[in-house]
């Protein structure tokens, strides 16, 4: 199964590393080449140099086999597009976008686009480790 | 008209500039970087507005929801201004929405996701080129992005293979017509059996991507 990482900074770099380890042929895409130390010298998957908005760029990683699509560099709209692209364009079903903004990410949930958003997920976990230290404001309203 | 312009550069601001200058349009600038922002607000004042446009807050702020009859995305941004246009017309129902192409490689994707029109400084440098310099022996003349055709002119010159020919007899590519001849200054629509003569200024329709057969048919010795 092969899998497409685009944008390879600390997360996505990240996903690469966990998705070789359970067995995907995985390629990572990134415009700038240090990108590629993130991945350890005993990277063995693909790595493509270049911006994910280039067609070429996406063919040449291979986006026409994919059976997933990660898309994950530091712009919510580079991503929501390359997303869109990959899903529109290669037909590609297993699409996944991090979008940090929460008002776009939920917009284009509501379009079929599959994003993640990360500063949703920050938000409910600071908040659940604050109500799990027990403590409550001094005139709290009755429940 | 209630016109939305997002990205306050040169262009935005230049077209922001005109059409207040016409005195029939309101207008709002939205400009991302501070220090242009601060410039513009001395010449627009309340016209423009400090903020990322692919933000829905700085949209709404700027009006978003009326919603504007136009709204032109002309960042410096390609993908930015793919994602106003999206959710201008999307989110917000904004019918017009302009969007400027900065990387002419990009254009694909503003066709793929339907944002027209665009509009790209080097795709209308290639269409004045095309009509100044004679090499370029077939000239683009208008794109129908919808339909997925284009419309060429393309002028017969002398001992060219269709020089003489009648149109029915031509071998003309597949997805291609021609539309009419000018010659001595008039035109007639182009049928079966008109005929060619060197020096006729030819309008043909195609499918892009046919120009190479249309010339090899029309024009290569």
């Amino acid at each position: 199964m092969k899998a497409l990482v685009i944008g390879c900074g600390r997360v996505g770099s990240n996903i690469a590393l966990l998705l070789d380890r359970e067995g995907w042929d995985v390629t990572a895409v990134d415009e700038k080449e240090e990108a590629l130390g993130r991945l350890g010298e005993s990277w063995a998957g693909g790595f493509v140099l270049g911006h994910g908005m280039d067609i070429e760029v996406l063919r040449r990683a291979g986006i026409e086999e994919a059976e997933a699509v990660v898309v994950a560099t530091d712009g919510d709209n580079t991503n929501i597009v390359i997303g869109q692209v990959a899903q529109q364009r290669f037909d590609n079903q297993c699409v996944v976008v991090r979008v940090l903004d929460p008002a776009r990410a939920e917009f284009y949930r509501g379009r079929g686009l599959r994003t993640v958003c990360p500063t949703s997920v920050a938000i409910d976990v600071l908040l659940e480790s604050v109500r799990a230290c027990e403590v409550r404001p001094a005139e709290s309203a009755p429940a | 008209m209630y016109i939305l312009i997002a990205g306050g550069g040169k262009v935005g601001a230049n077209l922001a500039r005109t059409l207040l200058k016409d005195g029939k349009h309101e207008v709002t600038l939205i400009e991302q970087r501070r220090d242009r922002f601060e410039r513009l607000e001395h010449e627009f004042e309340h016209q423009v507005l400090l903020g990322d446009a692919t933000e829905l807050y700085v949209l709404e702020r700027a009006g978003i929801a009326r919603p504007p009859d136009i709204v032109a995305a002309l960042t410096g941004d390609d993908e930015d201004n793919l994602i106003i246009c999206q959710l201008s017309r999307e989110k917000y129902g904004v019918e017009k929405v302009i969007a400027r192409v900065n990387d002419p490689r990009n254009q694909t994707h503003f066709d793929l996701l339907g944002i027209a029109p665009t509009v790209s400084a080097t795709r209308g440098l290639m269409a004045l080129i095309e009509h100044e310099v004679p090499e370029h022996d077939l000239v683009h003349l208008l794109e129908l992005r919808k339909e997925n055709l284009e419309i060429v002119e393309v002028q017969i010159p002398q001992g060219a293979p269709a020089a003489g020919q009648r149109v029915e007899r031509l071998d003309l590519p597949e997805g291609s017509r021609l539309i009419s001849i000018m010659r001595n200054g008039r035109s007639e629509i182009a049928v079966g059996s008109t005929e060619l003569h060197p020096g006729d200024q030819v309008l043909a329709i195609l499918q892009p991507g046919k120009e190479d057969e249309l010339r090899r048919v029309l024009l290569k010795k």
